[in-house]
């Protein structure tokens, strides 16, 4: 537990000193327009247009991040060879792989918290009061993370056997595919052929579920989520990532290094 | 039983132990045809003893050390140190290891790095911290330790390199290549590390292309070309003792001359003449009786090198005859 949390915590570094916080500055320079285009438009709708702008906005650096370095996290230490060092500490290969996630995760947390927080100051800026349901931008912020979290799991699962360039495109498809799970499941039994119906109910659970965690339509409305939810998606999660990252594991531990 | 107790014995004592470690890289269309990077290698180092790995550029020394690391894993065979298998990754406590052409996180420094590689070792802060300066010290890096590596030359990384390789004080040191890239003084500083981590009981198992360091500071070598094991023994074990002769270095003033210059060769102001032992003591009389300043008499004797280019020249001479017969 100490070593991933020491690969971890280099992880974390590594990402602050590559300025990968950086796109913090970004994120402010879109709230601030977000602000200035909700004051110019009707009254009312500030808060739809600044919730949906500055959760796309997370989404989308997120995203950026979690595919770009999750999967360089594993293939540029192998591609520069500072793994060797490494390897030759007592540590195993799983424990390096954990960590390795684990600072990404927490790199993305730091990040989309501080994100959050921003847009949750530019919404109270806008709207000048304060109800129960603006609460909900912090789950739905949390979410992002969540999926996040998958996406980096995925990123590393892929770096683990194939190119970086090839890992990349397989996490951005993925996700894009991951977006239509619930339209692949809603699907017509009736015209296909009962083979056809079992391959894509199956496809359907095996796919992860990327469109679970978009509550943006609530959040931008100010309604509360059911805790029921949270917790569904927050185990949902935990789970995928396991499974994903096992697998990694098991692929990454019988690689042989350059 | 009591057999196997002196057998158990005797496996303590070698720090390395390699046992038919074979490795072999899949190629070409689909990956059908294999080729060997190592050939069914059987290897021991004892423990406190300083091991030299010389071999021509892909011999495959840096495949055994990488195998013996657990970075590439073997196609057949297997390996101990320090009397367990190398799958037990807690044995890495004990081991140090240095990769051939080092490199390094660039965004730390070289302080941050060592400390970095240090936690995954069971040191206390304070010792931790301790151990570093002293590192940093040793490698001659005391004054760079805040610069990002990034900022390094190779022979400073290859001394970073040294310096996490040592730090927790294992008991087997493994380093590929450890003089590369340094400048003269550090290949010194080098030597003197691998001394001192010989008088502290340490196993040190290296390997090089510079065969002088190799005769100076191995306990024994072992030879490896093409993947197999050509010959293991001390450096003055393993090339041919026997003299090969005597070299006299002399100097010939004026005009004086004997029919002896002609065998000599000549540089500068000075010959060499080079005699089979039996007729030494006739030559440097006919070099006194011409007036000859002599300025030195030795041994000649097989070096290491020229046993080493044997080795290569037999290995090439046969990859040749393979190849011909094959078409
Ligand atoms: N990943 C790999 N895939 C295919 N062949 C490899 C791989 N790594 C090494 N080899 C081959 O294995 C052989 C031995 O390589 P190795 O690196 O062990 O040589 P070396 O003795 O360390 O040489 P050098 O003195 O140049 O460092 C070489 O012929 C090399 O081409
Ligand atoms: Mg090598």
């Amino acid at each position: 537990m100490k070593r991933i949390a020491v690969v971890a915590l280099n992880t974390f570094r590594e990402a602050v000193r590559d300025r990968v916080l950086y796109n913090l500055v970004f994120f402010a320079l879109v709230m601030m327009a977000a602000s200035i285009l909700a004051g110019q438009i009707s009254i009312g709708i500030e808060q739809t247009v600044i919730v949906t702008l500055g959760l796309s906005a997370i989404s989308v650096i997120g995203l950026l991040i979690s595919v770009f370095i999750g999967v360089g996290l594993v293939s540029k230490e192998m591609d520069k060879r500072t793994l060797y060092a490494l390897l030759a500490k007592p540590v195993r290969r799983w424990e390096f792989l954990l960590g390795k996630f684990g600072g990404l995760v927490l790199t993305l947390a730091v990040n989309t918290a501080a994100m959050g927080m921003g847009l949750f100051l530019a919404l109270l800026y806008a709207k000048q009061t304060l109800e129960r349901g603006d609460a909900t931008v912090f789950v739905a912020v949390y979410f992002i993370w969540l999926k996040l979290a998958l996406v980096v799991a995925l990123a590393l699962l892929f770096s683990c056997f194939t190119t970086p360039l090839l890992a990349i495109l397989f996490t951005a498809g993925l996700y894009v595919v991951g977006l239509y799970v619930q339209e692949l499941r809603d699907l017509p039994k009736g015209v296909m052929s009962p083979g056809m119906a079992a391959f894509t109910k199956w496809l359907s659970y095996l796919l992860p579920n990327f469109e679970n965690f978009n509550v943006m339509a609530l959040a931008a409305h100010g309604r509360q989520v059911p805790g029921a939810f949270i917790v569904q998606n927050t185990l949902y999660a935990v789970v995928y990532c396991t499974l994903v990252l096992t697998t990694a594991v098991a692929v990454f531990s019988k690689r042989n290094l350059k | 039983m009591r057999q196997a107790l002196s057998k158990n014995e005797n496996m303590t004592e070698l720090a390395i132990d390699t046992e038919n470690l074979t490795k072999e890289y899949p190629y070409g269309f689909l990956h059908l045809k294999k080729k060997a990077s190592l050939e069914g290698l059987n290897m021991q180092v004892e423990t406190g003893e300083v091991f030299g790995f010389i071999g021509p550029n892909g011999a495959g020394k840096s495949t055994t050390i990488k195998l013996l690391l657990r970075l590439i894993f073997p196609t057949a065979g297997s390996a101990r140190i320090l009397g367990k298998p190398i799958g037990d990754i807690d044995m890495h406590r004990d081991i140090g290891y240095l990769p051939e052409q080092p490199y390094f996180y660039d965004y730390l420094t070289a302080e941050e790095l060592l400390d970095y590689l240090a936690r995954f070792h069971d040191l206390t802060a304070a010792d931790r911290k301790a151990r570093i300066q002293r590192m940093l010290k040793k490698v001659g890096l005391e004054t760079a330790k805040k610069i990002q590596l990034r900022k390094y030359s190779k022979g400073m990384l290859q001394r970073v390199g040294l310096a996490q390789a040592i730090l927790h004080d294992p008991k087997v040191v493994i380093l590929d290549e450890p003089m590369s890239g340094l400048d003269p003084v550090g290949r010194r500083e080098v030597r003197d590390i691998i001394l001192e981590l010989k008088r502290d009981g340490k196993t040190v198992l290296f390997s090089t292309h510079i065969l002088s360091d190799a005769e100076m500071l191995c306990d024994r070598v072992g030879v490896i070309v093409g993947g197999k094991l050509r010959g293991v023994g001390a450096p003055e074990q393993i090339v041919d003792m026997k003299s090969q002769g005597m070299e006299i270095l002399f100097e010939l003033p004026g005009q004086s001359t004997t029919p002896l210059l002609s065998k000599a060769t000549r540089t500068g102001d000075r010959y060499r003449l080079q005699v089979p032992e039996e007729e030494i003591y006739g030559a440097i009389d006919q070099l006194r009786a011409a007036g000859a300043r002599i300025l030195s008499v030795v041994e000649m004797k097989a070096t290491l090198e020229e046993y080493f280019m044997n080795l290569v020249e037999a290995d090439r001479a046969q990859a040749a005859a393979v190849e011909v017969s094959g078409k």
